[in-house]
């Protein structure tokens, strides 16, 4: 690998790879007739212009931080979960059962339960992939991606068959009472009029810091970042791989379930088919782009939260461009810092350090 | 008795429908994943082909231009795939992520500039599709009892795309076992350095496996939009590529045993649609969400060394690099 300055490597690059990735978004828009400033112009507009749009931003920030968490947490550890979608539906089970349980309590007291009940069956979800990986061998990619389809068909069946109260028509739980819901913070601030960001998105702050203190400050996170730079190593200065692939897991798939905490317990308040929507996904995307960085990743979501927001705005003013063209920045963000994150560091070395072209040959 | 045969016949024959896209895809990835190149993306090429196979066939009117586009399509995205995991030596599997969701976006968003019908493509017929083929004396033998009826039913009356694919298994198994190419192939997944050593360059080998993947990958998008339906459809392959790299490691990575379990994993599909709210004796009503959880279950179960073993290729993921 080439080496570069440390402000090259830790800025430079990823923000290269992420204007690229918008570039070939942008030239797309630009092949189907359409101007891609105009597009980004409405799209910020939606997503800070006005107080509901920015709290939609917030609202989607929220799922995408807890999301982009939970696959940077894994991929410390060298695992690459690919599950928090499914995580995050099943651990809308968890704060569903716990919240119909107290309907009608007061949500200070449900919330936290919320969230202890929620990460219990996220965690459950993502341990299961976790612990095949350890014990029988084999790869959490292929696991957490059968897992969100089997997540997909048992919770269908949960929602049609098992929760749907007799004598309701659509596919969805009883909901809960308004006092027991997570309170939307425009309650207390008029500002974000009908917009459903709600407490859980102090919760992701916290995770974020939690989060950098875990991996950076902990002697568990070190061994979190051992096992995924050098497996053997890890392994030879006594950490258990086994026991760090299934705690990890778990703890990644805690952090999807909160996605379920932010959705069933704030906003719909109820639980519903696929109320995910694909916000574990983009948590892939996030963590790339954020390098797997409590700081970047912050960024990134905040980035998709525009996007995401920005994007539905974009679907009234601009009728030749979708939505899905979030979908397609998110897989080009993927592509470009993910998939070939390295593509640019050679030429970036030549350009910053000349002399380096001629001590590289042999 | 006799409509027992018929109710089998037509559930065998949809068993078929379905199995195909699935045996294409499962077979694409058998080259990839062989050659050492793991593809989560199938399911991104399955869908591009799809899309870029309707797309063709609704402005050109030929069916067969819709799936050389489809091919098309496919080798594009098998072109970025290579880039990034041979070239640039990336991550095989966030590369193969990040296809799938260039496909699901792309596929729509293009299909709603081009075509403004809510990411649909117009409908086709006549010889935009591919229409069924009558074998010979299929209706002739048609009042035969049995074997009249299983031959019209089962045997006569699909697409091209359909009789191909079946064809292709045992070419897949005799490229793979039988030549010099199929060798080095498999050489190339297990031990790349091998390869190198003896001149062959890895880089081409993964290359060609990769478009082969595309070109069976790509014809089985074009089957599900031009074949089995008559347009195109937001994310229409539905998983079925994620199903079909289930199929591939359940089958071990060989052709034979690909078809077989391609064939039960649409056989599943099949009659999920029939038992819906039928009642059976002792289990009672199997719910539908069970029928359509089991590949992955059983892929689940497999994965986890319960019921034999599957060992990948051993060079699968990782980027070659020649030692300097």
């Amino acid at each position: 690998m080439t080496a570069l300055p440390r402000w090259a490597d830790v800025v430079l690059l990823p923000l290269l790879n992420v204007v690229l990735a918008f570039l070939v978004g942008g030239l797309i828009v630009l092949a189907v007739g359409q101007n891609p400033l105009q597009a980004v112009g409405i799209m910020l507009y939606g997503a800070f212009g006005y107080g509901s749009g920015f709290g939609y931003t917030l609202y989607y920030t929220t799922d995408f931080i807890f999301a982009g968490l939970a696959v940077s947490l894994a991929y410390h550890a060298g695992l690459f979960n690919i599950g928090p979608e499914g995580q995050a539906y099943v651990a809308g089970l968890g704060v569903i059962l716990i919240g119909l349980a107290l309907n009608g309590t007061h949500w200070a007291i449900v919330f936290p339960l919320m969230i202890v009940c929620g990460a219990a069956f996220g965690a459950l979800w993502a341990f299961i992939p976790g612990y095949l990986q350890a014990k029988r061998g084999s790869h959490v990619v292929i696991t957490t991606i059968l897992f969100n389809f089997i997540a997909t068909s048992m919770m269908g069946f949960l929602i049609s068959r098992v929760l749907k109260p007799a004598g309701v028509n659509s596919d969805e739980s009883a909901p809960l009472d308004a006092m027991t819901r997570v309170p939307q913070l425009r309650t207390f601030i008029e500002l974000f009029k009908n917009s459903p960001v709600n407490l859980t998105f102090f919760l992701a702050i916290i995770a974020l810091v939690f989060i950098y203190w875990l991996i950076w400050r902990t002697k568990f996170g070190y061994s979190v970042r051992a096992l995924g730079k050098n497996p053997v190593a890890a392994n030879y200065a006594g950490i258990s791989n086994q026991k760090m692939i299934m705690i990890v897991m778990a703890m990644s798939g805690m952090l999807a379930a909160m996605v379920a905490v932010n959705n069933v317990g704030g906003v719909q308040g109820r639980l519903i088919l696929n109320f995910v929507n694909g916000a574990g996904f983009v948590g892939i995307a996030v963590a790339f782009m954020g390098r797997g960085h409590p700081v970047g990743v912050g960024l990134s979501a905040l980035l998709f939260g525009i996007l995401y927001q920005g994007g539905q705005e974009l679907a009234f003013q601009m009728p030749g461009i979708t939505r899905e063209m979030i979908v397609t920045i998110q897989a080009l963000v993927i592509l470009f810092t993910g998939a070939m994150g390295d593509m640019l560091r050679a030429p970036l070395a030549r350009l910053l350090t000349p002399s380096s072209s001629t001590t590289g040959a042999k | 008795m006799e409509s027992y045969l018929v109710d089998i016949t037509l559930i065998l024959d949809s068993t078929v429908r379905l199995a195909v896209p699935l045996i294409l895809a499962c077979l694409a990835g058998l080259y990839s994943e062989r050659a050492g190149i793991v593809d989560i993306g199938l399911e991104g090429k399955l869908l591009a082909g799809a899309f870029a196979a309707a797309a063709m066939s609704a402005v050109t009117g030929s069916a067969w231009l819709g799936l050389l586009a489809g091919i098309g399509a496919a080798l594009m995205f098998s072109g970025i795939h290579g880039l990034a995991s041979i070239n640039f030596k990336g991550n095989q599997t966030i590369s193969g992520v990040a296809l799938n969701f260039l496909a699901a976006g792309l596929t729509t968003f293009l299909g709603q500039s081009w075509f403004k019908r809510g990411g649909y493509t117009p409908q086709l017929s006549g010889d935009q599709r591919f229409n069924p083929i009558t074998l010979p004396f299929a209706n002739e033998l048609r009042e035969v009892p049995i074997f009249g009826q299983i031959y019209w039913e089962l045997i006569s009356g699909h697409n091209i795309i359909t009789y191909f694919a079946f064809i292709a298994v045992p070419v897949t198994a005799w490229v793979l076992f039988r030549t010099r190419f199929g060798l080095r192939l498999r050489a190339v997944g297990e031990n790349p350095k091998a390869i190198d050593t003896a001149g062959i360059s890895v880089t081409l080998l993964r290359y060609q496996a990769l478009i082969i993947t595309a070109v069976l990958v790509g014809i089985g998008g074009a089957y599900l939009s031009i074949a089995q339906s008559a347009g195109f459809n937001n994310n229409m392959s539905a998983g079925r590529g994620y199903i079909a790299l289930a199929a591939l490691i359940f089958a071990k990575w060989r052709p034979g045993p690909a078809l077989l379990v391609c064939l039960m994993f649409g056989f599943l599909d099949a009659v999920q649609f029939r038992i819906q709210g039928q009642v059976f004796p002792i289990i009672g009503e199997v719910p539908v969400q069970a029928i359509q959880a089991l590949p992955y279950v059983l892929t689940v179960i497999l994965l986890a060394g319960f019921i034999g073993r599957a060992v990948a290729p051993k060079a699968s993921g990782i980027p070659y690099t020649k030692e300097r």
